[in-house]
């Protein structure tokens, strides 16, 4: 029985390691003097070394890509979910021709991958001059986390008890008023698995953000590390120390709200 | 529902499907459209099958098909290890908890992040040969990344050193739910681990593991730009070794401004992806109907 313990822990710290390597050769090596580097890839720096993120930070936009990136997944997200709770609403609690039709075509979008959609909003963003604007990608973004919105928020919000609904309407309730004052507060879990998972699908995209946002001005973060890498390519330390600060928010967030994250993942399984 | 409110359901689902035909809706219509015409910059004449045969018969386009399907070889490596670790954490040994959240961090750090750091670990002068050589292994220290004949292994490592940490954290919610009487009983009777694993866990995991073994294949086919982007400098290098579908329409529309083509491709995954919605929707509903997806 203990040999049985000690085994799993064997293995599960050899996953661990696995999981992390990365991670700390990252951090590590961003500590590391060039010089030190060259000589010692895989062992501790031999001096700890901040010139690489203050390098990083002075020398190239980071702050700037991250700005961009915080307002693109804000824009999206806050779209997408005003938008997907009015239908989801509709879906889950009033009567329509063509509401079946809308919530099958509507979620089995979440399939269709996005590469798919480019050509033709590239040609009509080009036409209208909507390349490298926010608003243009903000509104391709949303629209691609919108199927996901909607199957989760009709799907819970169909598990409220009829009762509040009608006991509501007996009040005198609207329907506007009966979403914001009763169903909102009672899906805020679900609200923020929400916001969780698709902020992070904005966040983590590189295929739209090179191809709307071509402008210097409006790079994204990730979009922006492409570049860096490229321009670095043989600096490594000062690349990895890129890598460090280009990670932080996502890695203190996730600290932060470990159980939204896990509990979003697990229930798209599509996105991340 | 009274008759005087009979417009109030359309209005609050207009904003969604105006936002829904934008983003998806017209440009699955135009795809279709622009496969079959010669487009210089924003429209040109109809020119039938055209882009289709001079995809059809190059060889770049089968490349960027068989990288991927060839990724899908991951895919069994993904289920095993998701598998194993799964099963070993709901052991629920001490520490557990801490495990699964460290063992999720690779899915939470950006794909372009991590390729990058992984391409600098895997450099032929890099830290793995550095270790490889160390032990005495130099066989296995490979040109990871400049070779054209590895480079694919490479992403493929890559791809399953992530999106591992997503089966693990599925596979584990779904453990996590299971009528642990079967499995006491199972012990009771004197079940060793691996009987118990292998006859009464694993075929109550049977619909997680479809439903995950149907995400990766959609994975492995339609999302693995991000990857291959940076791990192949932007061209699916060296050579076309690292080339896949997403990149060949990402060049095809950007690089050599020709969305015909691209558009012709962009078709050809559509359909693809349309086939594939059928089983992720079977294997969706019947993970809902266990409380899992």
């Amino acid at each position: 029985m203990k040999s049985d313990r000690t085994l799993k822990h064997g293995v599960l710290l050899v996953a661990t390691f696995i999981a992390l390597v990365p991670s700390i050769f990252m951090v590590v090596t961003s500590l590391k003097s060039d010089d030190d580097y060259t000589v010692n890839k895989v062992g501790l720096p031999l001096a700890v070394v901040f010139d690489h993120f203050e390098n990083v930070l002075f020398q190239s936009p980071f702050f700037a890509w991250m700005g961009n990136s915080i307002v693109l997944a804000a824009g999206a997200v806050i779209l997408s979910t005003v938008v997907s709770c009015l239908g989801a609403y509709a879906i889950a609690r009033m009567e329509f021709k063509g509401r079946g039709l809308l919530f099958s075509v509507g979620t089995a979008l979440m399939a269709v991958p996005p590469v798919v959609m480019i050509v033709p909003l590239f040609v009509l963003y080009s036409q209208l001059g909507l390349i490298s604007t926010f608003r243009g990608a903000i509104v391709i973004y949303a629209g691609l986390i919108t199927p996901f919105s909607v199957y989760l928020l009709t799907t819970f919000f169909r598990t409220l008890p009829r009762e509040l609904f009608e006991s509501a309407r007996m009040d005198g309730a609207g329907d506007l008023r009966i979403l914001w004052k009763i169903v909102l507060p009672l899906s805020l879990p679900a609200l923020l698995t929400l916001v969780v998972v698709n902020a992070l699908y904005v966040w983590n995209d590189l295929i739209i953000a090179i191809i709307f946002l071509q402008d210097d001005s409006k790079r994204t973060l990730m979009a922006g590390i492409s570049i860096f890498q490229g321009r670095y390519d043989n600096q490594i330390p000062l690349t990895m120390a890129g890598m460090v600060i280009a990670s932080a928010p996502m890695v203190m967030l996730y600290i932060a709200f470990q159980k939204y994250f896990i509990q979003g993942v697990t229930l798209t399984g599509m996105k991340g | 529902m009274r008759h005087s409110f009979k417009l109030t359901p359309y209005l609050y689902v207009l904003p969604l499907v105006v936002l829904l035909l934008f983003v998806f809706g017209y440009p699955l219509v135009r795809i279709f459209e622009f496969s079959f015409k010669l487009i210089r910059g924003i429209d040109g004449p109809w020119i039938g099958f055209r882009n289709y045969e001079l995809i059809l018969s190059q060889d770049l386009f089968w490349e960027s098909v068989l990288h991927n399907l060839f990724l899908l070889l991951a895919v069994p490596v993904m289920v095993v290890w998701s598998l194993l670790i799964s099963i070993v954490l709901y052991d629920r040994i001490t520490g557990w908890k801490l495990y699964r959240i460290v063992l999720f961090v690779p899915y939470i750090l950006a794909i372009p992040i991590i390729a990058v750091v992984m391409k600098k670990m895997f450099q032929f002068s890099g830290p793995v040969n550095e270790v490889l050589h160390w032990l005495g292994v130099d066989f296995l220290a490979l040109d990871w990344i400049g070779s054209s004949s590895v480079a694919l292994w490479t992403v493929m490592l890559l791809i399953i050193w992530r999106e591992s940490a997503l089966g693990i954290i599925l596979f584990l919610a779904r453990l996590l739910s299971l009528d642990e009487s079967l499995i006491e009983a199972a012990k009771l009777e004197g079940a060793s681990w691996w009987q118990r694993t292998w006859y009464v866990i694993v075929p109550q995991m049977k619909v997680v593991i479809e439903f995950y073994v149907v995400v990766s294949v959609i994975t492995m086919l339609s999302s693995v730009f991000s990857y291959v982007y940076i791990m192949g400098s932007g061209r699916g290098g060296p050579g076309t070794s690292t080339m896949v579908v997403e990149l060949y329409i990402f060049s095809a529309l950007i690089k050599t401004s020709l969305p015909g083509i691209a558009s012709a491709v962009s078709v050809l995954l559509f359909l693809v992806s349309l086939l594939l919605i059928v089983p992720l929707f079977a294997v969706r509903r019947r993970a809902n109907e266990e409380e899992v997806g």
